[in-house]
């Protein structure tokens, strides 16, 4: 599937060093991030379990950042392979807040389009919209969704667990609904047009 | 104040090269003290490029002289270090020393502002402040107090033991107080030595007999101390000297004792708890002094009340179960402290494993490994006892350089990591690893050691170890500890499958090591080691007179550097030995024995414990030469019956208004 | 009576049904009292986060609001502040926002802005957010529940499996280890389990990736599968639905993958306290995992008297000493230090 490209990085125009990209990653983060501390040591490298799949160790996608690499570092699959499992974040010997960069760095790529395999940020897209809509999340309606776009070939081989999941009613039919949805959705409304950058 | 006499006052100011006249306008605050603090008696207001210089010094000698000054002062850096420059100064002209005041225009202004205007308006306040102080101030007199020539020295590690040979060397008596059974510290458990593998007991050991039998010191083992009273010069140290239940007047050294001991715990401190000892033990063969001591939590006869069979094979009846602790009192004048350090408990980092995965070993243990009076005859072994490693992975920074342990660097683990890569290559031959993440080999001959490591083919890998796991993934990994970290310079991550894991762990304080802080009076920083005086230029004092620090006690360092501090801590004491007596700060506080009520509030404040209730009269009072003039009780007396010379309410009152500018006459600013 | 507001996530109602079956089962033996906060949301698992920070923590904090409404004890129903989440990944989602929202004040503002578009507003810290083991194990307690323990777990081999977002990043310091935490080991002891160490306990189980990256997903699945397996469990025990569902539902695929044969059946520690509580299997949601644990249970399906753990024997003078473990106490004496 063809990937939309913002037209300046076609054009080559983002190579240069982005000075404040950094510093830009660093606001937007929750928390305190610490990322201008890192040491470079490999903790994080070394503790993510999965670093086999990833194009940049964590602490590679960190001297990329410090070096400007903005284009690069958002192409990166790396934060899309985060399972968000926290161990570098406690083992890192600077208090880098790493998984929240890597949720950071998955936004800023949506936002740029830069992202190289769209199934992961469909996926998330998908689940937001769900909870959007009902406020709770809607298994069936997102798997169904999701696999007929992403895993058309997956679904004869899961289709036994699926029913399993329906059968043993571990899998409901219809979606559930909070009551106040309105208010919900006031709630996300105003915080779309809020960002965090100090 | 007008009706007095006017004081004659000069003024001053330092540009320190550019330290201060980089952010402050010098000349403008010279000329604005002239003129604005004319009328509070300043005659004479100069700024100079360093008055600190031998040239700085003349002038002021020579205004003192020729315009007749009574009040100096100096805007310049922190009086921490100068004041005593601008005072000796005073003195050569015939001025008392006391009547001069430093304002630091450099430290709590140049340094810590940017805005010129801001700053130089700043300074003039300051400057204001020490006028209207300094014409408060009295001459003092020096307080002088004999020198005790003895000293006391705490620890008798390596670093310990030099300082005591320093000192006894020189003619004057040493009290080497240790806590365990024999003096020799960490070294005694070492094998080798960095960078030149000396033998550690080879190059140790004779310095441990000269210190037990040298006839200027006297060796206090299996003792610690309990208190701390007096000062500079005349300290009353009480001694806790514990029961050994062996009688030293009749032990010969036997050993019998020992070998004939039934019962065998294990070793947590010599050994590092890698090897067993009996409960009546000598640490290790070359133990000074080589009197045994009786382990009484865990000696049979004291917990069943039978067995003594020590007792029974004894040749000269030396065994005494009815010995009692014993206190001790001396006097000393100079006390070194030199109490080492702890390692760092590695169960901490529970991604390595140690303590759950039996062939995770600290460096201690590694140690005791390798020394061919440990455990193993120094063959390095699994925890089995008996298999050879055929791959050794050895991790750097355990402990150290992590926020969410120590955040310091504990200098001596790469070169600890390296000799150990030497032994095992050397010993078993196996394929070592060493994971660092930054290899520090800085000093004499250090780097060339890394060298010689490198050659004999230890394999490195920049990174460091995410963890250390038992749980194979594959066949290649099964039976074997796997070392999963990321190789950052292939940028990989890596899992390298071996047979034994060393951990080079860090240095911390001692875990006692606040109370003994206190104990002594002196402070602890932010990490737990105690503070020295000045980083750079005073590494070994402290800030309580006559309290030397060496050693790890101060942070941590190596052999070489521990040495030459408890070295250079002797050259310190012996300097205040042959003077024969020291001049007191005459900056103390008082005590209005008419307006204390005898609450005691102070008494427990006080830092130097320097105060004590009388009685009799029920009223505080202060030791003028334990006070060393802190203010703490000033400020705590609810009576206000406690005042400091040198910072009385007048001067203190004073100095606030001239900085609030309020001594200006009206309508000059 | 000890009372807490319950947040329940999403898969209490579905892919963890089993979870909140038998987690009503032992609230009444163990005094436990769950209201359910009112109208609560879904707390966006790890998908929010990725796609919008600020409306991702309005979600969360939607929830903090509603529940910090519902405790207090001038117009709600009062009488606590600890909000018990089941589900690990709404654990650390509803602790994470508390903690950030207070790191970060821009944080909590702008959340506070979003939050007031509803009518609500949340002040960082006012609630305590905790996981349901962490209530059971330190509130409840390990003696209480051994006495309530009719059926004891003996001869079921069981691996404890925590999970990763549970002992991890752990802001508010609650657990005894971030790498191998012994709360659930010590709990299943409690049941009576033959509780094997399990050096993965806290390894990731593919979470989301089993959606967008399955391969990746299976690898993390057959790690932990296979060790379990090595070390002879009957069955894992799980304290979050996320781990549960991946690992029971997607164990048949990664054994397709990877041509493998692995049935290692995972339940929930609440079932097995139902369990040895003396509950009926069919009340506890037992049968509706996919990898059937009926072959497992059949071990305790007989009378077993219960045989103390034989403490390991040291070979005298056999081999070098090994160091104490390191414990939960040191632990937290070192941190207080």
């Amino acid at each position: 599937m063809p990937q939309m490209t913002d037209e300046r990085v076609r054009a080559g125009m983002n190579r240069e060093e982005d000075p404040s990209l950094l510093h830009e990653v660093s606001m937007k983060t929750a928390g305190v991030s610490h990322l201008e501390m890192c040491i470079q040591c490999g903790t994080c490298g070394g503790s993510c379990p999965v670093a086999m799949d990833m194009e940049h160790t964590p602490r590679m996608l960190f001297a990329m950042l410090r070096a400007g690499m903005r284009e690069e570092v958002l192409r990166s699959n790396t934060p899309w392979l985060c399972v968000s499992c926290y161990h570098c974040v406690v083992r890192c010997p600077q208090e880098v807040h790493i998984a929240d960069v890597m949720y950071t760095l998955k936004g800023m790529a949506i936002k740029a389009k830069l992202y190289s395999d769209s199934t992961a940020p469909h996926f998330s897209q998908t689940f937001v919209d769900m909870v959007e809509a009902y406020g709770r999340s809607y298994e069936m309606g997102l798997a169904s969704r999701h696999y007929l776009r992403h895993f058309p070939l997956r679904l004869p081989s899961m289709m036994p667990m699926g029913l399993g999941m329906i059968t043993k009613g571990r899998m409901t039919i219809t979606p559930k609904k909070i009551k106040h949805l309105d208010q919900l959705k006031s709630i996300l409304h105003r915080a779309k047009q809020l960002e965090l950058t100090s | 104040m007008s009706d007095q006499k006017q004081e004659r006052v000069g003024v001053y100011v330092c540009h320190c090269g550019t330290n201060i006249a980089g952010t402050v306008d010098v000349v403008d605050v010279a000329n604005w003290a002239a003129e604005k603090l004319k009328h509070q008696g300043v005659i004479i207001a100069r700024e100079y490029k360093f008055m600190c210089s031998s040239l700085g010094q003349e002038l002021i000698e020579k205004d003192i002289k020729e315009l007749g000054l009574t009040r100096v002062v100096v805007a310049a850096c922190s009086p921490h270090l100068h004041e005593k420059t601008f005072r000796t100064a005073a003195k050569n002209a015939g001025l008392n020393p006391y009547l001069v005041e430093l304002a630091s225009i450099r430290e709590q202004v140049s340094w810590v502002h940017t805005d010129k205007v801001v700053a130089t308006a700043k300074s003039k306040a300051v400057v204001s402040g020490a006028v209207s102080r300094v014409i408060e101030n009295r001459a003092l007199d020096e307080i002088k107090v004999p020198i005790n020539p003895n000293t006391l020295i705490v620890g008798g590690g390596v670093a310990g033991i030099q300082s005591a040979l320093e000192i006894a060397n020189a003619g004057f008596h040493v009290y080497l107080v240790e806590r365990e059974p024999s003096i020799g510290g960490h070294m005694a458990q070492f094998d080798k030595t960095f960078p030149t593998l000396d033998c550690s007991a080879c190059i140790l050991t004779p310095r441990m007999v000269e210190a037990g039998t040298h006839p200027n010191i006297t060796l206090l083992t299996w003792s610690e101390v309990t208190n701390v009273a007096g000062y500079v010069g005349n300290f009353h140290v009480t001694i806790k000297k514990k029961a050994r239940f062996v009688n030293e007047e009749l032990c010969t050294g036997c050993g019998i004792c020992q070998e004939k001991c039934p019962k065998k715990v294990i070793d947590d401190v010599y050994e590092a708890g890698l090897g067993y000892r009996k409960t009546v033990y000598t640490p290790f063969a070359q133990a000074v002094p080589n009197f045994p001591v009786m382990d009484k939590e865990n000696c049979t006869y004291f917990i069943k009340g039978t067995c003594k069979a020590c007792e029974k094979f004894c040749p000269t009846n030396a065994i005494d179960f009815a010995q009692q602790d014993q206190m001790l009192n001396i006097d000393v004048g100079n006390i070194i402290l030199a109490t080492g350090y702890d390692l760092f408990d590695a169960r901490r980092v529970s991604n390595y494993g140690y303590g759950r995965l039996p062939n995770v070993f600290t460096s201690l243990e590694f140690e005791r490994l390798s020394n061919a009076a440990g455990p193993t005859s120094g063959n390095i072994v699994l925890r089995d006892g008996k298999t050879m490693p055929k791959s050794v992975g050895i991790i750097h920074c355990v402990g150290s350089r992590d926020k969410n342990f120590n955040n310091y660097c504990s200098t001596i683990c790469c070169m600890q990591g390296l000799k150990f890569a030497h032994l095992v290559h050397e010993r078993t031959g196996a394929t070592v690893y060493n994971f660092y993440i930054d290899m520090r080999t800085a000093y004499k001959a250090y780097d060339e050691f890394y060298q010689r490591v490198l050659e004999e083919g230890t394999l490195f890998v920049r990174g460091k170890v995410a963890e250390v796991t038992d749980a194979a993934r594959n066949d290649r990994e099964k039976g074997k500890l796997i070392i999963q970290c990321e190789d950052t310079l292939a940028g990989k991550q890596r899992r390298i499958p071996v047979d034994m894991v060393i951990l080079s762990s860090g240095l911390q304080p001692r875990k006692d090591a606040k109370e003994v802080g206190k104990l002594f009076g002196i402070s602890c920083s932010m990490d737990g080691w105690f503070t020295e005086k000045h980083p750079k230029l005073d590494p070994v004092a402290t800030m309580t007179e006559g309290i030397y620090i060496v050693g790890c006690a101060q942070g941590p360092k190596d052999i070489p550097s521990s040495v030459a501090q408890g070295a250079a801590a002797s050259a310190r004491v012996l300097d205040k030995i042959l003077q024969k007596e020291v001049s007191l700060e005459p900056i103390k506080a008082s005590i209005n024995k008419e307006a204390c009520s005898g609450c005691r509030i102070c008494n427990g404040l006080c830092p130097f414990n320097a105060i004590a209730f009388i009685a009799d009269d029920m009223v505080s009072d202060i030791n003028p030469a334990l006070c060393q003039g802190c203010g703490t009780c000033v400020a705590a007396c609810p009576a206000g019956a406690i005042s400091g010379t040198g910072f009385s309410d007048a001067q203190i009152m004073a100095q606030i208004d001239g900085l609030l500018l309020k001594n200006l006459e009206i309508g000059n600013y | 009576m000890n009372k807490y507001l319950l947040y329940p996530g999403c898969s209490m109602d579905s892919s963890a049904k089993a979870y909140m079956e038998s987690l009503n089962e032992i609230l009444e033996p163990l005094n436990l009292h769950l209201e359910e906060i009112k109208d609560w949301n879904c707390c966006g698992a790890t998908e929010y986060l990725g796609i919008n920070l600020i409306p991702a923590y309005s979600l969360i904090a939607r929830n903090l609001a509603l529940a910090a409404k519902q405790m207090n004890p001038v117009n709600g129903t009062g009488g606590t502040r600890t909000v018990v989440a089941p589900c690990s990944a709404c654990y650390l989602n509803l602790a994470k926002a508390d903690y950030y929202m207070q790191e970060r004040p821009t944080l909590g503002a702008k959340v506070n802005e979003a939050l007031a578009a509803g009518g609500l507003e949340y002040k960082a810290g006012t609630l305590d957010v905790r996981h349901l083991i962490d209530v059971l194990v330190y509130d409840v307690g390990l003696d209480t529940i051994r006495s309530k323990v009719v059926r004891p777990l003996s001869g079921l081999k069981v691996v404890p499996y925590m999970g990763c977002m549970l002992p991890r990043p752990d802001y508010q310091h609650r657990w005894s280890d971030h790498e191998h935490p012994t709360e659930l080991d010590d709990l299943l002891r409690a049941l009576g389990a033959d509780v094997i160490d399990y050096p993965l306990t806290t390894e990731c189980c593919g979470g989301h990736m089993t959606q967008i990256g399955p391969e990746t997903a299976f690898e993390l699945i057959r790690r932990l599968v296979a060790d379990a397996d090595e070390r002879g469990a009957q069955m894992m025990v799980t304290v979050c639905p996320m781990c549960q569902m991946n690992i029971d539902a997607y164990q048949n695929e990664a054994n397709h993958f990877f041509g493998t044969n692995y049935h290692m059946p995972i339940l929930f520690f609440t079932q097995l306290m139902g369990l040895a509580f003396g509950k009926e299997p069919g009340d506890l949601g037992i049968g509706v995992e996919l990898v059937s644990a009926r072959n497992a249970l059949a071990n305790i399906g007989v009378e077993v008297p219960v045989t103390q753990e034989p403490a390991a024997p040291r070979k005298k003078d056999e081999g070098l000493p090994m160091p104490r473990r390191w414990t939960k106490h040191e632990g937290r004496k070192e941190a207080v230090k």
